[in-house]
C-alpha cells in the first residue's frame, strides 16, 4: 500500500491510526511536532535560567551565589550551542534553514527566533563568558607551551592587558553584559512560549500566559540543572561544597517553583472556569492521555514533591550530607518534571482533534531522526561540551595559579 | 592580432559564450509564462466555494479527483479535500466518521438505526481563508495569498517546519512526504487561472460543490451565496473563510 512514502512512516502512521479515539480530521493523524521539539523548549528553558541565575552574582549582588556564577555560565554556554540543533533536525528541509535568515517573514512569530538565538548567542554569552574569562585566558597562555599556548593566545584573542585597569573594564563591561542579558534570557524564553501561545487554532497552546509559564519554569529548569551540576561535579572531584551557596540556591529554587506552580494553576483554574467550547476534550485529554505525564511525573513527582522537600529542608534542620542528598533529588525530580511539562505542552497538544471531537496518538520511533536516540544524544550533548569547557576553561584555576587576583 | 591577444580573447570568449543559450533560453521561458501572454489578471478575481450540505451523497469522487489531479499521496494520512459523514441521534449524539480514509466502500447498507434522527455528508477543503492564519506564521514566507485569494504554497521555498499545520484549525494541511514540504489545497490553481473548474467541482454529480469568483457581479458563487443562508466554519476563530456552506448543521465544526 505505501507506494509513495517511506515504510518507516506508514508503519508509524498506520499504528496512530488504530489507536485514534472518537473522530479526527484525517490529516490529523501524523504527530507534526515529534520528540525533538519538546527537547528544544527544555534545552533553551535551561539556558534562559542557568543565565538567570548566574546574573543574581553580577547584577543584584547575591555574594552567596559566587561559588557557582562561572558553573552557571559555562552551563548556559554548553546548552546553548545544542539548544538551535532539534531544530534544524526536524525541518523537511535542513538544508534551507538559512531562508529564516535571509528572507525572514516579519509576521511570524518563528521567524524571529532565529535573530533572537544568535543575539543571544553571540551577543550575551559568548561576550559575557569572554569578559568573564579574559584574564584567565591571558594568565594560561603565558603559563602554557605549544598548541595550547596558542589556543589560549586565540581565545583570549591575544588580547594581553592585565593591568588593574584593564581587569576593572572586564568588570564593568561584564556587568553591563549581564544588565542585557537578563531581558534577553527573559525574550529567548518567553519568545519560545509566544510560538505555541499565539495559535489560536490549538486552546491547549493558545493562551496568553504561555510565554510566562515557560518562562518561569525555564528558570526553575536552569537553577535546578545548576544545582544538579555543582553536586555531581564535587562528588567527582571529591571536593566540599559551599553549603551556603547550596543553600541559597535552594532558596531561589524553591521561590521560582511557588511562583512557577501558582502560574499553571492560575491558567488550568482559568480553562476550567471559563469552560470554553474545548473544555470537554481537553479534560478527556488530561484524564487519559496525559494523565501519567502531567498528573504524575508533572505535577506530582515533578512540582509537589520537591516543593515539599525544599520546603522541609528550610523548616527542619537537617545535617550537611541529608541536606545535599535532598538538594540533589528535588534538582533531578524537577528537571524530569520540566521535561514532563515540555512533552505535556508539544505532544499533549497534538493528541487531540481540531474537530473537538476525538483524540489522537503519538508512537516514538527508536531509531532515525525524530526518534528516542536521537533526543537522548542531543540531551546529552550539552553534558559532553559542558565537561570540554570544564577542561577548557578550569572555574577555579585563578584561585589555584594567581591567588589574590580572582 | 598576435599570438598572445588571440588566446587572452579566446579565453574570454568561451566562457562567454557557453553562458548565452542559457541566457537565451531563460528570456524565451520568461517570455512564455509572463502575464502579457495569458492574458489573466490576478487582481481581477475573489476566488471562493460554495458547497450545498444537502446536496452531497457522500460518492467521494471528488477526493479522488483531487488525489489524482494534484498528485496528493494515496495513503490515508493525507487529503486536500475530504468528505466527513455526521449521524444525530435523538438523544443529541453526535457521531462523525471521514468516509474518505476508508480503504473500500462498504459491501452492503448498514442497517437502518431508528435513533438516527438526520444523517449528512460535508465535504471539507482548506477554506482559503481571506485573514489565513498559516500564511502569518510560515517563517520564510513560502505560503502566501494570491491577489486572487487563494493560498498557496511555494514548495521550492518551503522549508518543512510544519509550523502552518498547526497554525491551520481546519486540519486542512500535511506534509507531503514525496516533498517533504506543506501541501494543502489550490483551489486546482492550476486550472482556475486556464478558465477551468476545479477538478473536484468538475466531477461532482450532484453539483454540491460551486466554484466561482466573489468579485464578479454575474456568478453562479454570487448567486449561491444571494439565495442561501450562509455559515462558514469556525468562525469565532476570525479567519474569514471563503468556502461558504449552506443547509450546515451547526455540529459541524
Amino acid at each position: 500500500m505505501s507506494g509513495t512514502i517511506p515504510e518507516g512512516l506508514y508503519e508509524q502512521l498506520s499504528h496512530q491510526l488504530s489507536q485514534v479515539v472518537g473522530f479526527i480530521y484525517p490529516n490529523e493523524v501524523e504527530t507534526q511536532w515529534a520528540i525533538l521539539i519538546v527537547v528544544y523548549p527544555y534545552i533553551t528553558g535551561i539556558v534562559a535560567g542557568a543565565f538567570i541565575l548566574a546574573s543574581l552574582v553580577k547584577v543584584f549582588n547575591v555574594v552567596e551565589v559566587q561559588p557557582i556564577y562561572r558553573l552557571a555560565l559555562l552551563a548556559a554556554l554548553a546548552f546553548m550551542l545544542v539548544a538551535g540543533m532539534p531544530l534544524q533536525l526536524h525541518l523537511g528541509h535542513p538544508e534551507r534553514a538559512y531562508e529564516i535568515f535571509f528572507t525572514p517573514q516579519p509576521t511570524s512569530a518563528m521567524a524571529m527566533f532565529g535573530f533572537v538565538y544568535l543575539w543571544y548567542l553571540m551577543g550575551i554569552l559568548l561576550i559575557e563568558v569572554w569578559f568573564e574569562y579574559r584574564q584567565q585566558l591571558v594568565l594560561m597562555a603565558q603559563k602554557s607551551r605549544g598548541a595550547m599556548k596558542g589556543l589560549y593566545s586565540a581565545l583570549s584573542l591575544f588580547s594581553k592587558d592585565v593591568s588593574p585597569a584593564a581587569i576593572e573594564f572586564d568588570h564593568k563591561a561584564s556587568k553591563f553584559i549581564t544588565v542585557i542579558g537578563i531581558p534577553s534570557a527573559f525574550l529567548l524564553h518567553g519568545y519560545v512560549g509566544f510560538i505555541f501561545g499565539s495559535i489560536k487554532a490549538n486552546p491547549w497552546w493558545g493562551s496568553v500566559l504561555m510565554p510566562i509559564v515557560f518562562l518561569m519554569s525555564a528558570i526553575v529548569s536552569g537553577i535546578a540543572m545548576v544545582m544538579f551540576l555543582y553536586i555531581i561535579l564535587s562528588l567527582v572531584r571529591n571536593e566540599k561544597l559551599d553549603m551556603r551557596c547550596l543553600d541559597k540556591v535552594g532558596l531561589f529554587l524553591l521561590v521560582a517553583i511557588i511562583v512557577d506552580f501558582a502560574l499553571e494553576a492560575l491558567d488550568y483554574i482559568h480553562r476550567i472556569y471559563q469552560s470554553e467550547e474545548s473544555i470537554g476534550i481537553l479534560a478527556e485529554l488530561v484524564s487519559s492521555k496525559l494523565f501519567t505525564s502531567l498528573v504524575i511525573v508533572q505535577l506530582m513527582l515533578g512540582m509537589l514533591l520537591p516543593l515539599l522537600i525544599l520546603v522541609l529542608v528550610r523548616v527542619v534542620r537537617f545535617n550537611e550530607d541529608l541536606r545535599r542528598l535532598l538538594y540533589f533529588t528535588s534538582s533531578l525530580l524537577i528537571l524530569v518534571g520540566i521535561f514532563s511539562m515540555r512533552w505535556n505542552v508539544v505532544i499533549g497538544g497534538q493528541l487531540y482533534s481540531k474537530s473537538f471531537r476525538g483524540l489522537m496518538a503519538y508512537k516514538m520511533e527508536i531509531t532515525g531522526i525524530e526518534s528516542l536516540t536521537m533526543a537522548l544524544a542531543l540531551l546529552a550533548l550539552p553534558f559532553i561540551i559542558f565537561t570540554v569547557l570544564l577542561w577548557l576553561l578550569p572555574p577555579r584555576w585563578m584561585e589555584k595559579n594567581a591567588p589574590g587576583t580572582a | 592580432m598576435n599570438k598572445r591577444e588571440f588566446l587572452k580573447d579566446a579565453i574570454l570568449f568561451f566562457p562567454a559564450a557557453s553562458v548565452l543559450p542559457s541566457l537565451v533560453a531563460e528570456a524565451v521561458a520568461n517570455a512564455e509564462e509572463g502575464p502579457a501572454t495569458t492574458g489573466y489578471d490576478a487582481a481581477k478575481h475573489w476566488y471562493g466555494m460554495g458547497i450545498d450540505v444537502g446536496k452531497c451523497i457522500g460518492c467521494n469522487r471528488c477526493v479522488e479527483a483531487c488525489k489524482a489531479e494534484n498528485d496528493v499521496p494515496d495513503e490515508p494520512f493525507y487529503f486536500r479535500t475530504w468528505i466527513e459523514r455526521y449521524r444525530i441521534h435523538s438523544d443529541g449524539e453526535v457521531e462523525v466518521e471521514c468516509i474518505s480514509t476508508r480503504s473500500a466502500p462498504p459491501e452492503q447498507a448498514e442497517p437502518e438505526d431508528p435513533t438516527v434522527v438526520r444523517t449528512f455528508f460535508v465535504p471539507k477543503l482548506c477554506n482559503q481563508c481571506a485573514h489565513p492564519p498559516c500564511v502569518q506564521v510560515c517563517p520564510v514566507g513560502a505560503t502566501f495569498q494570491t491577489q486572487d485569494g487563494v493560498v498557496l504554497v511555494d514548495a521550492t521555498r518551503c522549508i518543512g517546519c510544519r509550523y502552518c499545520i498547526q497554525a491551520c484549525p481546519y486540519g486542512a494541511r500535511y506534509l507531503n512526504p514525496k516533498t517533504k514540504t506543506a501541501d494543502k489545497c489550490t483551489f486546482c490553481y492550476h486550472r482556475i487561472t486556464e478558465g477551468l473548474l476545479p477538478a473536484c467541482v468538475e466531477v461532482c454529480p450532484t453539483e454540491a460543490r460551486i466554484f466561482g469568483d466573489l468579485d464578479a457581479h454575474a456568478d453562479r458563487l454570487v448567486r449561491f451565496h444571494r439565495v442561501n443562508e450562509i455559515s462558514v466554519l469556525k468562525p469565532d476563530l476570525n479567519t474569514e473563510p471563503k468556502v461558504l456552506y449552506a443547509r450546515l448543521d451547526g455540529e459541524v465544526r
